[in-house]
This record gives structure tokens, C-alpha cells and sequence, in this order.
């Protein structure tokens, strides 16, 4: 008789791992074979990708929905702006320094907005991305409202000549969205993940278990926060000039990502990375169209939202049963029980 | 004396927040929800006054007899065919839908209307002014204050004394019971919706009368309106007036302090009220 036994991984799950290594290997040596263009968007799609992740921890685990996530985006990459050119201090040491200040920075915004339920809390979120902007623009020393532009000496001091720099912007970049997506899977799959994910599928039943629903969320926000800060810092690297309507806008940083997870299946570890593939893939192709493009978006994610609630990966999901990152717990052996 | 000018200005404004927050008020107290696109249909109400008036030929005052009709009878169809079917214990649904239905009406303004800035031309009104004592109050400011008073006073009224208000009363307290008792409840919300959108088409021919706009102006509207509600107190409609008046003076007293932190001044009044007291001044019901 076959033992029943628990597990977390399945035969996809298994065989994703392993061709993820493969997958890694050519990321890692894009610089030798990708063109620079390419390179660049590549860049991009690692730095969104990351940001969706962590809106979808925010909003499909936890029951956060922000929709003020560019607070966090533009101050990352105004303190790595600052730290860089007014602090002097080396770009390397600031990336990690910026994520540290970002949670710093999240811990007493999330006591003063988790009074605010639901939708509220969303509204919340934006008022202090607003109050961020605003503060921003009234730094002179960082060019208030019209910006700055990164100093070139500290362009060049990140790595020697121009084709260095951009593989090494590249590295960063795919460097953030393996951290971000591990970070989050672990995550989930911890003590505290498990809680998390209770709270999500019922708040009251996961309070009388003991899971203090408070102090979960808290965390969940800081660190999200303090990610979202470090991606920022790599974003407005990328991008070499910074301003803060740049910086903390809401259409760039929140509407798109919100799009790419619900469109992608919120709720999924799987979700954002499909959403932000597509995303791109539409945005490539459609781009053109410009504000026609954007009202197409909107339109995509409302007829998702009504007719698939769970996205394009929630719909293959419980078509097929997949599951690629070994998440939720099943039973293997229980058809050959009665054998 | 500058500095009551300030704040008696700052008053006046807070007229116009508070009908920026009045729908939103109105729907949340109904049937919980929270419009995103809420401060967007104010800028498209501004806008379709700015057709009327010029393919008509009419004052923005005047044109209020068609829009105001007319936004009423997007928002019962808007809430029919689209918000209904969001409706239930989840809020990502309503929040994600009315999220996508901002990103749309804005960038539909985009296409119809370019990025120029416009704004409505009421004409002598606009600059007429009143003097007492030192102080020139303008009289739009003075009308736009006092249609904020009065339709606060008939909302409530309207809630209070009459079989809608009754309805909507039932329906807030207990969706189903409601519905046992013979409400239709999606007619009940295409009605909130309807008026809620009502009072937004007024917000939006006032606040195209007041200053210029441009389809990405709702964001900021919405927020407004959104600080009015919660300063007020949820649920509480004389209090949502008394929340666009403490907004409205912090930020006349903010732009008197320096023209940069007018908004800035606003938001922080908004976080401290928000941290003394996390229910608002004057709260009727739980979010």
C-alpha cells in the first residue's frame, strides 16, 4: 500500500525549477548576445515585473490595495539621487542604504494608514504619495519641480565604459526581480506566509486561530515598501534623470502594474510575471495607438475582472490544476488508497 | 486682516469640496462603495458643460438643466450595467473596475478634448465681488457655498423623509432584508449612483468655472473629496461640509504661508486629523 503523504511540489513544479537554472544562465549572459536596445527593454521588463510582485503580495495576499505604490518608487529614486550626489556616497552602497531608509520610511506611514479600511485604505495610500510628490518638489537641491539629472561622474565611477554600464544596469535589474520573486516565494512558503495567506481567505477565522492580523500586514507593508524603494533606486539608475511627476506618478508606477496583475491573475505568484510579458508584448506591439492603447488596457482589465476575476494564470490554473512555484500543499496517494 | 481673507476665501472653497465629496459620501453611506473615477466624472461633467455651452451657445450656469439630467443618467446606466455586477463582500472587484473606468474616461478626454487646458466662461458673474468691511467676497464663491449648503440640506432631508431616503436607509443596513422587502436592490444603487453622479455634474461645472481644466485634473479632485469625507466623518453629510471647510482653509492658509504648499497644507491637515482622530470629527458609521 502506497503511503498518503503531503508535498508541496509537483511534477511541473519540479521540472520549472530545474529548467529555471538553464533560463537564469542565458539571462545572465545577455549582455554578450542581446543587442542594446534590447538589453534596455529586457531591463525594463525585470524592474516591472518586480514591482507587480510585490503589488500582488501588497494586494492579492495580504488584502492591502495600494494604489499609492509610487510613493515608494520615486522615493527610491530620489534618495538614490540624493544619497549619490548630495551625500556623496558610492551608488553601491546607496541601493541597499535607500531600501533600508524606504522601510524606515513605511513603518509610520503604514500606523497612520491602516486606520483606513478597504477602499479607503487604497485612497489613503494615494493621498501620501501625493503628500511625497508635493515634499519632493520642494527640495531645491534636487531641482524641485522640474528635477535633476544624474551627475555623469557618478555614472562613470558604476563600472568603465558605456557597454559596462548598461550590462551592469542589466545585472542590477534582473539581480532585483530574482530577489523580489525568491524573497516572495519564500515568504509564502514561511510560518508567516501561511498566515498571511489564512487572513486573506478569512480575516475572523485566521484572529481566533491566534495570528495577529495586524502585525502580519505590518510587516507585509514595510518590507514591500522597502522593495519597492530599492526598485525605484534601479528604475530612475536606468532612467538618469528624475522629476517628480516622473517619479511619483501614478499612471507609470500603480495603474500599469495593477493592470499587469489582474490581467496576469492576482493572487499567483505566476499572475504578474505572465501579466508583465503581456504587457510588454501589447505595449511593443501597440504603442503607437497611444491613448488608444491606454483605454484599451483599462477595458482588457475591467471585462478580466468581471468575467475572469482571477486572471489569465488563475483561469489556466483551474483548468489544468499547474502550478509552476511549489505554493499550496496537496495530498499525493490518495487514489491508491483503496488498492 | 489678510489672513481672514485667507480663511473666510478658504471657507468658500470648501464649498466646492464639499461637493466634490458629497457623491462619494452618498454612495459610500448606500452601498459601501468607493468610486475611483469619482473626481474623473467630475472633470467629464466639466466637460460636457463645455460642450453644451458652446454648441448651444448657453451660460455653464444654464447648462447645468442638461448636464446635471445627463450625468444622472450615466451614473444609473454606469451602475446597471457595470458596478452592479462587482458588488459583494470583496472590495478589489469595485475598487479595480472603477480604477480601469479612470484610466479610461481620462484618456477618452484626451482623445475628444487634446491636453490644452479649457474652462468654462460664465461671464460678469465670474469677477462680480461684494464688499464687507475690507473683505471682497466673490459672488460665484458665494453661490457655489450656498448650492453646497443646499444640497447637503437635501440630501439629508431626501434620507430622512421620503420613501427613497427610506429605501436607501434600508438598504445600507441590511442588503438582504431590504431585498426581502420587496427593494430591488440594483435599482436602489443605479439610483445612489444616479444621484451621486447629479451633484458630481454640479462640482464639475463649478469647478470649470473657478479654474481651468484638463482630463488629468481628476486625481486631485478626487482626493479632495475623498480628505472631506473622512476629515467629516463617514457616513455624516453635514459633516463631509464641515470636512471641505477645514480643507478648503488649510489650504488658503497654506498658499498664504507660500504658494507651494497650498496642497501640501491641505494633505497635512488631512493626516493629522487622520492621526488624532482615525474616524473623522464626526463619524455615523464604520468603514
Amino acid at each position: 500500500m502506497t503511503q498518503m503523504h503531503v508535498t508541496r511540489r509537483t511534477r511541473l513544479s519540479t521540472v520549472a525549477l530545474i529548467l529555471m537554472v538553464p533560463i537564469l544562465i542565458a539571462l545572465i549572459t545577455a549582455p554578450w548576445w542581446a543587442g542594446r536596445s534590447e538589453l534596455r527593454l529586457m531591463g525594463e521588463i525585470a524592474l516591472y515585473m518586480s514591482l507587480a510582485t510585490l503589488w500582488n503580495l501588497l494586494a492579492g495576499y495580504a488584502g492591502l490595495v495600494s494604489v499609492g505604490q509610487q510613493a515608494y518608487v520615486g522615493l527610491g529614486g530620489y534618495l538614490f539621487f540624493a544619497l549619490t550626489m548630495l551625500a556623496g556616497i558610492d551608488p553601491y552602497a546607496a541601493l541597499p542604504l535607500a531600501m533600508l531608509a524606504g522601510a524606515v520610511v513605511a513603518a509610520p506611514v503604514a500606523v497612520l494608514i491602516f486606520r483606513l479600511r478597504g477602499a479607503y485604505f487604497a485612497i489613503g495610500t494615494w493621498v501620501m504619495a501625493e503628500v511625497f510628490r508635493l515634499t519632493f518638489a520642494q527640495v531645491s537641491s534636487l531641482g524641485g519641480g522640474s528635477g535633476t539629472s544624474l551627475a555623469t561622474d557618478i555614472v562613470r565611477s558604476m563600472a568603465d565604459g558605456r557597454s559596462a554600464r548598461e550590462a551592469m544596469a542589466w545585472w542590477l535589474a534582473l539581480g532585483a526581480a530574482v530577489l523580489v520573486i525568491g524573497a516572495v516565494v519564500l515568504f509564502l512558503r514561511s510560518r508567516q506566509g501561511v498566515a498571511l495567506t489564512a487572513i486573506r481567505d478569512n480575516e475572523l477565522a485566521a484572529r481566533s486561530l491566534g495570528i495577529d492580523i495586524w502585525r502580519t500586514k505590518f510587516i507585509v507593508y514595510v518590507v514591500v515598501g522597502a522593495l519597492t524603494t530599492l526598485i525605484g533606486c534601479l528604475i530612475f539608475l536606468q532612467k538618469l534623470r528624475i522629476s517628480p511627476d516622473a517619479a511619483f506618478s501614478v499612471n507609470d508606477w500603480t495603474a500599469f502594474v495593477i493592470f499587469i496583475v489582474v490581467i496576469g491573475g492576482i493572487g499567483t505568484i505566476e499572475g504578474p510575471i505572465i501579466g508583465t510579458l503581456v504587457f510588454f508584448a501589447l505595449r511593443e506591439t501597440m504603442a503607437d495607438l497611444g491613448t488608444l492603447y491606454l483605454i484599451a488596457l483599462g477595458l482588457v482589465a475591467i471585462v478580466v475582472m468581471l468575467k475572469a476575476p482571477r486572471g489569465l494564470w488563475g483561469f489556466f490554473r483551474d483548468r489544468y490544476n499547474l502550478e509552476i512555484f511549489p505554493l499550496s500543499r496537496r495530498v499525493n496517494g490518495l487514489t491508491s488508497k483503496g488498492a | 486682516m489678510d489672513w481672514a481673507n485667507a480663511v473666510i476665501q478658504g471657507v468658500l472653497l470648501g464649498g466646492l469640496y464639499a461637493l466634490f465629496a458629497a457623491g462619494l459620501s452618498l454612495i459610500f453611506g448606500v452601498m459601501r462603495l468607493v468610486n475611483i473615477a469619482h473626481g474623473d466624472l467630475i472633470v467629464l461633467s466639466a466637460y460636457l458643460a463645455l460642450t453644451v455651452t458652446t454648441a448651444l451657445g448657453l451660460s455653464p450656469l444654464l447648462a447645468l438643466i442638461i448636464v446635471v439630467p445627463g450625468m444622472g443618467l450615466i451614473g444609473y446606466t454606469l451602475q446597471r450595467a457595470i458596478l452592479n455586477r462587482t458588488m459583494g463582500e470583496d472590495l478589489l472587484p469595485p475598487l479595480l473596475v472603477t480604477f480601469g473606468l479612470s484610466v479610461i474616461i481620462q484618456n477618452a478626454l484626451l482623445m475628444g478634448y487634446t491636453a490644452d487646458p479649457q474652462n468654462l466662461q460664465a461671464g460678469a458673474i465670474e469677477v462680480a465681488s461684494v464688499e464687507i468691511g475690507a473683505i471682497a467676497l466673490g459672488v460665484m464663491p458665494l453661490i457655489v457655498f450656498g448650492t453646497a449648503v443646499v444640497v447637503i440640506a437635501g440630501l439629508q432631508w431626501m434620507f430622512y423623509h421620503t420613501a427613497l431616503g427610506r429605501a436607501f436607509r434600508a438598504t445600507s443596513d441590511r442588503q438582504d432584508i431590504a431585498q426581502l422587502m420587496g427593494l430591488n436592490r440594483a435599482h436602489i444603487f443605479g439610483l445612489a449612483m444616479g444621484l451621486s453622479l447629479a451633484v458630481t455634474a454640479l462640482a464639475g461645472v463649478f469647478l470649470g468655472i473657478r479654474t481651468s481644466f484638463d482630463p488629468a485634473a481628476g486625481s486631485a479632485r478626487l482626493i479632495f473629496g475623498f480628505e472631506a469625507v473622512i476629515i467629516g466623518g463617514l457616513g455624516n453629510l453635514w459633516g463631509t461640509l464641515a470636512g471641505g471647510v477645514i480643507l478648503g482653509v488649510a489650504q488658503t492658509v497654506g498658499a498664504k504661508i507660500n504658494p507651494g504648499y497650498q496642497i501640501l497644507a491641505g494633505h497635512i491637515v488631512f493626516l493629522l486629523i487622520l492621526a488624532v482622530r482615525p474616524r473623522g470629527l464626526f463619524p455615523r458609521i464604520d468603514g
